[in-house]
C-alpha cells in the first residue's frame, strides 16, 4: 500500500474515530464495544500498513475507549478549525472582488485544504499508533509467544498424527496377524489330522514372520535403531548407503545432540535424500553436517534439475514443520536447472 | 562344535542353547552382556559365536562392537551376528577385515531352524551368511554401479545368493541348473570384479565385499 493511500486512510480515521469516540456511550454493550474496537484496530492496521494482532479485551482496551472518547472528538475540532478558516475565506470572497483576489484566495484555499489533510493525516497516524499500542498485542515478545504457540500446536498435531498412525499400524498389522496365529494354533491343537495340523502350524509360522516384519518397520518409523546405536552421523551414513543416488557424506559431529533434535535432523535428512531420489534426476548427491556457533547445520545437495518448491510438495513442508518445532529453519535453493541445496539449521544448547 | 552364545533376553538365550545343543553343538558359554562376551570369546576361542547385536551395558550395538574387537584380537574368529533389523553399515563393518567366518542374520531366521543351523555351520567353516534382507536392499540400490554394472542379470542373481552364503550346489538347485553352470558364472563374476585366485583370501567373501562396498561414494570435488 502506498504512503499516500495510508495517509488518506489515517486522515479518514480522524472523523471516523471522532464518531466512534462519541459512540463510547454505547460501549457498555459488549458486542458494540467489540465491533468498535475491531473496526478501529482494522483501521489502525490499514493506516500503519501492518497487521495488528488482536489483544484479549482488558484494561488497555478500556483505556483506549476512554482516551478515544476524549481525543477523537477533540481532534475533530482541530480539523474543524481549519475547515472554519476555509469557510471564513469563502465568506470574505464576495466582499473583496477582482481577479487577483480570486486567484490569491483560491491559492490560499488549496493550501489550506492540503494543510487540513496533512494535519488530519498526521493526527490520524498518531492516533493509529496509539490504537496499535493499546489494542494490538505487538512487540517482539508477543510475536515470539505467537510463534511458539503456533509451533507448539504444529508439534502437538504432528505427535497426535504419529500416535494415530502407530495405533493403526499396530492394530491392522502385528495385532491382527498375532490373532490369526493364535487362531491357527488353536485349530491345530484341536485338529485330529496330523497333515492338517502341520498346515495350520505352517500358516501360523508365516504370520508370525509377517508380524515381525510389521513391527520392525514400525520401530524404524518411530525411532530407527541405527540412530539409537550410532547417532546422527552413523544413521545418515546408513541411509546414504541405501540411497539409489550415490551420496557422499561429510559428517563432523562432536558429541550427540538431544535425542529429539537428533531425530528431527535425521528424519529431515532422510526426507531430503528421498526427494533427491524421487524428484531430482540427480546422478550424485552429498550430505554435510557441521556445528555452527550455537547449533547444527545439515546441508543436502544434489546435481539434479532443481525447481524444488517448498510450497508445492508436502515433503519439504514436512521438513520445515519438523524443524520449526525446535526453532529450526529450512532454506531451499533450487533454481530451475539446478542444483538443489537444502540447508537445515537447528539451534541446540 | 564349540559355540559361545551372547543374548540378553533369557527366553531367547535358553532357546538358542536348546536349539544348538539339539543339533550337535556344544554350548561352552552363554553370556548376557558385552564385557563378558569379550572374555568368553578370547578365553574359550569357540568354533563359532552366535551374538545378539544389542547387548548391555549400552543396549546399542555392543554385541557387534565386541565381535569386531574379538576378531581384531583373534583374526578369523567365526561370528554370527543376530539382529532385530539389518543395516548395510553393519554388514560392511563385519566384512571389512576381508576374512571369512561372518554371518549377519535377522533374528526371525532362527525360526527357520534347519536353515539357521546350516548358517551357523557355514560361518564356523569360514563361510558367510548374509541375510536375504541385506542382499535385497542392495539389489534395489546397486543396479547401476560400477563394476557390478558389468555383471549380467544372472550373474548378479548368483552373486546375491553367494552373498547370502549359499554354495554353488545350493544355488544350482535354486535355479534348476547344474553345479557346473553356476561354477562358470562364479568364475565370470570373479573375473569381472578383478579377483584372481589366491591362497590368502576367500574369493567368495571378497566378491560379497565388493558387492557391499560398490558405488562411487567419494566426496564431490565441488565442495
Amino acid at each position: 500500500m502506498s504512503r499516500a493511500r495510508r495517509g488518506l486512510i489515517a486522515a479518514a480515521g480522524v472523523p471516523l474515530n471522532a464518531i466512534m469516540g462519541v459512540a463510547v456511550v454505547l460501549a457498555w454493550v459488549p458486542t458494540i464495544r467489540a465491533a468498535v474496537v475491531s473496526l478501529q484496530r482494522a483501521w489502525a492496521g490499514a493506516a500503519l500498513g501492518r497487521d495488528i494482532p488482536a489483544r484479549e479485551p482488558g484494561l488497555r482496551v478500556l483505556a483506549w475507549l476512554a482516551i478515544n472518547a476524549v481525543v477523537g472528538p477533540a481532534l475533530l475540532t482541530a480539523v474543524a478549525a481549519v475547515v472554519n478558516t476555509v469557510g471564513v475565506i469563502f465568506y470574505l470572497q464576495p466582499a473583496v472582488n477582482g481577479p487577483s483576489v480570486t486567484f490569491t484566495l483560491s491559492l490560499a484555499l488549496l493550501t489550506l485544504s492540503a494543510l487540513a489533510l496533512a494535519v488530519a493525516a498526521l493526527m490520524g497516524l498518531a492516533e493509529a499508533r496509539l490504537a496499535e499500542l493499546l489494542l494490538g498485542s505487538g512487540g517482539p515478545l508477543a510475536r515470539r509467544v505467537r510463534e511458539l504457540t503456533a509451533s507448539r500446536a504444529a508439534a502437538v498435531d504432528a505427535r497426535a498424527a504419529e500416535l494415530r498412525r502407530i495405533e493403526r499400524d499396530l492394530h491392522d498389522g502385528a495385532q491382527a496377524r498375532l490373532i490369526a496365529v493364535r487362531m491357527n494354533l488353536g485349530l491345530a491343537r484341536s485338529a485330529n489330522d496330523l497333515e492338517q495340523a502341520r498346515e495350520l502350524i505352517e500358516e501360523a509360522w508365516e504370520s508370525v514372520g509377517q508380524a515381525l516384519t510389521d513391527l520392525r518397520d514400525l520401530v524404524r518409523g518411530i525411532h530407527p535403531p541405527v540412530l539409537a546405536d550410532r547417532g546422527l552421523a552413523g544413521a545418515i551414513e546408513a541411509t546414504a548407503l541405501l540411497c539409489p543416488v550415490p551420496v557422499a557424506t561429510d559428517l563432523v559431529l562432536t558429541g550427540r545432540p538431544e535425542p529429539p533434535v537428533e531425530s528431527a535432523l535425521y528424519f529431515a535428512a532422510v526426507e531430503a535424500m528421498s526427494n533427491v531420489t524421487k524428484h531430482s534426476q540427480a546422478t550424485r548427491a552429498w550430505v554435510r553436517v557441521r556445528h555452527t556457533g550455537d547449533g547444527l547445520r545439515l546441508v543436502v545437495g544434489d546435481n539434479g534439475h532443481g525447481g524444488a518448491d517448498p510450497a508445492a510438495g508436502t515433503g519439504l513442508r514436512g521438513i520445515a514443520e519438523r524443524l520449526s518445532a525446535f526453532d529450526g529453519t529450512l532454506t531451499v535453493q533450487s533454481p530451475p536447472g539446478g542444483p538443489t541445496i537444502l540447508t537445515m539449521e537447528l539451534p541446540c544448547a | 562344535m564349540r559355540v559361545v552364545i551372547a543374548e540378553d533376553l533369557a527366553l531367547l538365550r535358553d532357546g538358542l542353547i536348546r536349539l544348538l545343543s539339539a543339533h550337535g553343538f556344544e554350548v561352552v558359554e552363554a553370556v548376557d552382556n558385552g564385557p563378558m562376551l569379550l572374555t568368553a570369546l578370547v578365553e574359550q576361542t569357540p568354533d563359532v559365536a552366535v551374538i545378539d547385536v544389542r547387548l548391555p551395558p549400552t543396549f546399542t550395538d555392543e554385541g557387534l562392537r565386541t565381535a569386531l574387537e574379538a576378531r581384531r584380537r583373534r583374526p578369523g574368529l567365526p561370528v554370527l551376528i543376530l539382529s532385530q533389523y539389518v543395516e548395510q553399515l553393519y554388514a560392511r563393518e563385519l566384512l571389512s577385515d576381508r576374512s571369512g567366518g561372518i554371518g549377519y542374520l535377522l533374528k526371525d531366521r532362527i525360526g527357520d531352524v534347519a536353515e539357521f543351523v546350516e548358517s551357523v555351520r557355514r560361518v564356523a567353516g569360514g563361510g558367510t551368511a548374509m541375510d536375504a534382507e541385506v542382499i535385497s536392499q542392495l539389489l534395489t540400490r546397486r543396479s547401476r554401479d560400477e563394476p557390478l554394472a558389468e555383471l549380467t542379470v544372472r550373474e548378479r542373481e548368483v552373486l546375491a545368493l553367494m552373498a547370502e552364503g549359499l554354495s554353488n550346489l545350493a544355488i544350482a538347485t535354486r535355479f534348476g541348473v547344474t553345479d557346473k553352470a553356476i561354477g562358470k558364472h562364479t568364475n565370470n563374476i570373479f573375473a569381472k570384479l578383478g579377483l584372481p585366485p589366491s591362497d590368502d583370501h576367500n574369493r567368495r567373501v571378497m566378491a560379497v565385499l565388493a558387492y557391499l562396498q560398490a558405488g562411487p561414494v567419494s566426496p564431490d570435488p565441488s565442495w
